[in-house]
């Protein structure tokens, strides 16, 4: 029962947006289940919310190692949803809306959760990104070793591509004669990027596509027909 | 017994490496080297598409990208919105990350608001475009979207009614669009877009990928992408063309993917050294243990 | 004092005077912003019960009838009306102490580092909370649940004749009965609303990944392998050599690659050496997506670089 039920909930919802595509009357129903996920999948994300506070408030309470990293989590979490709710900062943006104090957007500019966003936010999650920069520079240094055949052709085409990825790509013309006709001169290292773009990588990612869709529609068809039911966790 | 060069280098400590990735990038940008880009065919197709589409052609300007992924998609979506503008467009602004909402708001306000929101025929919000926020819901908002936008969202961004804008006059959903422009950060994105909006619907779709995800998105184009701008080069042979075409956005100022194209080219240098090198180290080891 | 605590003390003193230095002296400073204000005046119509646009008359006087509210913009130095926006400033401080913290990691790890993804982690969770909560409970269930309570409160552009549609309680207790997953005798409620999402996405899927991922790529690699192009100033029809290497390297890559992920059968023979022409193709298509990926990572970097060099210490302008 405890797994039968929400097995028919996902089969019947599952098999409603697939017929929806073949039978057009279906599609106000198919809509209405479409408002329903967004609010639910919405609710479902302040459990992994609450989540995170409940698992920093043992850290701190257990005085583990790092429990003031914790509290400054919270603390930024706390401060973050303070400001967004109550919208601090925040005013109106018409004039028929003044006497309306919370109708401004939430995210407006000059908000203080703006300032959270455009300061704290923004710049800590793009470094952190950035910081990959380095990363993938060290890897091409000590890691990226033509020890067979394929790693060397992983390592041409990465070279090749990395020089085609930029005006560099077009250093062959200042050797080469300009055509007299006017038009550019032979870039080989262009042609071969371009080359490898359009018959290797597609093909590649082709082949991988095809393979991936199989899988889905395997796995979706498995979860919709309930053979699949290790998404719904452990008996309990 | 002396370390040689050669244990040197195998023992080198990467923080060295990423001392020079440090000045490999911050040198050309404190010496303001730029590059430009000659347009390849993928970014020419989208181009030439804005540039044909009659005057008032509904655009959907799918804004899909974050902090994380601003560095090479914002000046694509920059350039992008420009060329709609000029072109007389009307903009459906809209994302499906709810962390890319400030992102449109910094294109609204430094390309529609700055560049055209004065003069003969500014564009106006609510008649000429639109910001439709945030679309929860993931690929299930672009299924919404593509049936029917008032589904996936009755009001815009700034919570007036969308039946209350005389541009959503006659737009029902996606499919009325003219085309729909993508900038896209990694999931949802590009390839979502194409999977749940321009395969079945048959709607023209051009995207805007970073190079990660460029990939993934080359065997959709020609057929299922009309065309594919890749990363900071696209960015910048996008940014080329516009201002080959509109000389008043020739300028530098108007061209961040340009002005990034300089330390681009010296980081992609040092990429190419490191792996020479580390590849020669890893010979000359070879030869030092004798192995065949 | 060890050497490196040595050489740490003082790249941070030579740090401090060079910022202390710069900011003395150079014009655009360091971090500042400026902001320019954008007034939002309106005046109270008895009549119509509602507020009105208006510009303020220097000459009139004004009682309760007068509403207004002001927000700052960015604004460039020298701008007319500009003012220097103290928050703003710290901002951009605050954000480029943030951004050499989490590049500090690339020495070593430490306090900083730490602090900075402590800080990430709340503030990312709690964008989220804010987003959902305006964007989903307000902008899609309460001005469904209660459009006077919305029209009231937070969204005065909801339609006065918007109807309440109590339908919408429906997905609201099943996304509440997910926090059952906390209550051991209930805990089995909280797989109907996961069983709702999951079934969802798996219809929607299924139908479309076969349709975009499979049948059109299918048909996007039937290509002619004997290409035939029309030249388009003497119309007349050729063979196309170069197209036709593509479409042949592209059709054979396929099917190679696809070989290769075929298990069903053992890899020998003529099978064993079509994978093997299969894997180099996938090589090949990794180092490509490998510089590509770089491409991408740097970028990261130089706009990094670039907010720290030009808003920050005003070296540059961008």
């Amino acid at each position: 029962m405890s797994k039968t039920v929400p097995v028919v909930i996902a089969a019947l919802v599952g098999f409603l947006m697939i017929f929806a595509y073949f039978v057009p009357p279906l599609l106000s129903w198919r809509q209405t289940a479409e408002e329903w996920f967004t609010i639910v999948a919405t609710i479902a994300m302040l459990l992994g919310g609450a989540n995170l506070c409940v698992h920093h408030l043992q850290k701190i309470s257990d005085r583990d190692a790092g429990w003031g990293f914790s509290a400054v989590t919270l603390a930024a979490f706390a401060i973050t949803v303070g400001v967004g709710l109550l919208k601090v900062g925040v005013v109106p943006e018409s004039a028929k809306h003044l006497d309306h104090a919370w109708s401004g957007q939430f995210q407006q500019e000059g908000g203080a959760f703006w300032w959270i966003y455009q300061y704290l936010f923004s710049p800590v999650v793009a470094t952190m990104f950035a910081l990959l920069a380095f990363y993938v520079a060290s890897a091409a240094f000590r890691a990226f070793r033509a020890k067979n055949l394929e790693a060397m052709l992983l390592l041409v085409t990465a070279l090749i591509v990395l020089v085609g990825q930029t005006k560099d790509r077009e250093i062959t013309s200042l050797f080469l004669p300009t055509p007299s006709d006017g038009s550019l001169p032979w870039m080989p290292i262009a042609d071969l990027t371009e080359f490898i773009r359009k018959t290797f990588v597609t093909a590649g990612q082709r082949a991988i596509m095809i393979g991936v869709a199989l899988g889905v529609v395997a796995t979706s068809l498995r979860i919709l027909l309930g053979l699949d039911r290790s998404y719904l966790g452990g008996d309990e | 017994m002396t370390p040689t060069l050669l244990d040197k280098l195998n023992s080198l400590d990467r923080r060295w490496i990423f001392l020079a990735m440090a000045f490999a990038v911050a040198l050309p940008i404190l010496l303001e080297i730029g590059s430009d880009e000659t347009p390849s065919l993928p970014t020419k197709k989208l181009f030439d598409r804005i540039e044909e589409l009659p005057a008032g052609s509904r655009i959907l300007m799918a804004i899909d990208y974050d902090p994380n992924s601003a560095a090479e998609l914002a000046p694509m979506s920059l350039a992008f919105t420009r060329h709609c503008c000029l072109r007389r467009h009307k903009i459906y602004f809209v994302t499906l990350w709810g962390t890319a909402l400030p992102m449109i708001d910094v294109t609204i306000k430094e390309v529609v608001q700055a560049e055209f929101g004065s003069g003969d025929k500014p564009f106006r919000y609510g008649e000429d475009y639109v910001n439709l926020g945030y679309l929860p819901g993931e690929v299930v908002a672009i299924s919404q979207l593509s049936s029917d936008i008032r589904k996936a969202r009755s009001q815009d961004v700034r919570g007036a009614s969308l039946d209350s804008l005389p541009v959503m006059k006659d737009v029902v959903s996606a499919q009325d669009m003219q085309l729909i422009v993508n900038a896209s950060g990694g999931f949802p994105g590009a390839k979502e877009w194409v999977q749940y909006a321009s395969t079945p619907h048959k709607i023209p779709l051009a995207a805007g990928c970073t190079g990660v995800q460029s990939t993934q998105m080359f065997p959709y184009y020609p057929d299922q992408l009309l065309g594919l701008v890749t990363g900071i080069r696209g960015a910048n042979e996008y940014e080329s063309m516009l201002g080959a075409k509109y000389p008043q956005f020739a300028v530098m100022s108007k061209r961040p993917a340009s002005r990034r194209g300089g330390p681009q080219r010296w980081a992609h240098r040092l990429m190419i050294a490191l792996i020479v090198l580390g590849n020669g180290i890893h010979l000359a080891n070879r030869y030092r243990r004798g192995t065949p | 004092m060890t050497r490196e605590t040595t050489i740490w003390t003082a790249l941070f003193v030579c740090g401090a005077a060079f910022l202390a230095v710069r900011a003395a002296t150079s014009e655009r400073g360091v971090g500042q912003q400026f902001v320019v204000p954008v007034e939002v005046v309106g005046l109270y119509d008895a009549e119509k019960k509602e507020i009105v646009p208006h510009e303020i008359n220097p000459t009139a006087t004004y009682g309760d009838e007068l509403r207004r509210s002001v927000r700052y913009d960015s604004a460039l130095r020298g701008s007319p009306k500009v003012v220097f926006s103290l928050s703003r400033s710290i901002g951009v401080w605050v954000g480029a102490l943030l951004t050499l913290c989490v590049f500090s990691y690339l020495y070593k790890d430490n306090v900083g580092y730490k602090l900075a993804e402590s800080i990430i982690v709340g503030v990312s969770a709690g964008y989220w909370m804010v987003l959902s909560f305006w964007e989903v409970m307000v902008a899609k269930v309460l001005v469904k649940l209660s459009p006077d309570v919305a029209r009231y409160a937070f969204l005065p552009d909801t339609p006065a004749d918007a109807k309440a549609d109590m339908w919408y309680l429906v997905p609201v207790v099943l996304g509440c009965l997910v926090f059952c997953r906390w209550v051991p005798k209930i805990a089995w409620l909280g797989r109907w609303p996961l069983a709702f999402v999951v079934g969802t996405t798996a219809g929607l899927k299924l139908i479309l990944f076969l349709d975009a991922d499979f049948v059109s790529q299918i048909r996007s690699t039937i290509l002619p392998l004997i290409a035939f192009t029309t030249d388009a100033t003497t119309k007349v029809r050729a063979f196309d050599w170069k197209q036709s290497v593509q479409n042949i390297v592209l059709v054979a890559g396929v099917l190679s690659s696809l070989t290769y992920f075929y298990f069903s059968v053992e890899h020998k023979g003529l099978v064993g050496r079509v994978s093997r022409a299969g894997v180099w193709v996938l090589m090949i298509t990794f180092g490509a997506s490998f510089a590509l990926t770089v491409m991408g990572r740097i970028t990261l970097l130089t706009m990094r670089l670039q907010f720290l060099f030009d808003d920050w210490l005003g070296l540059v302008r961008m």
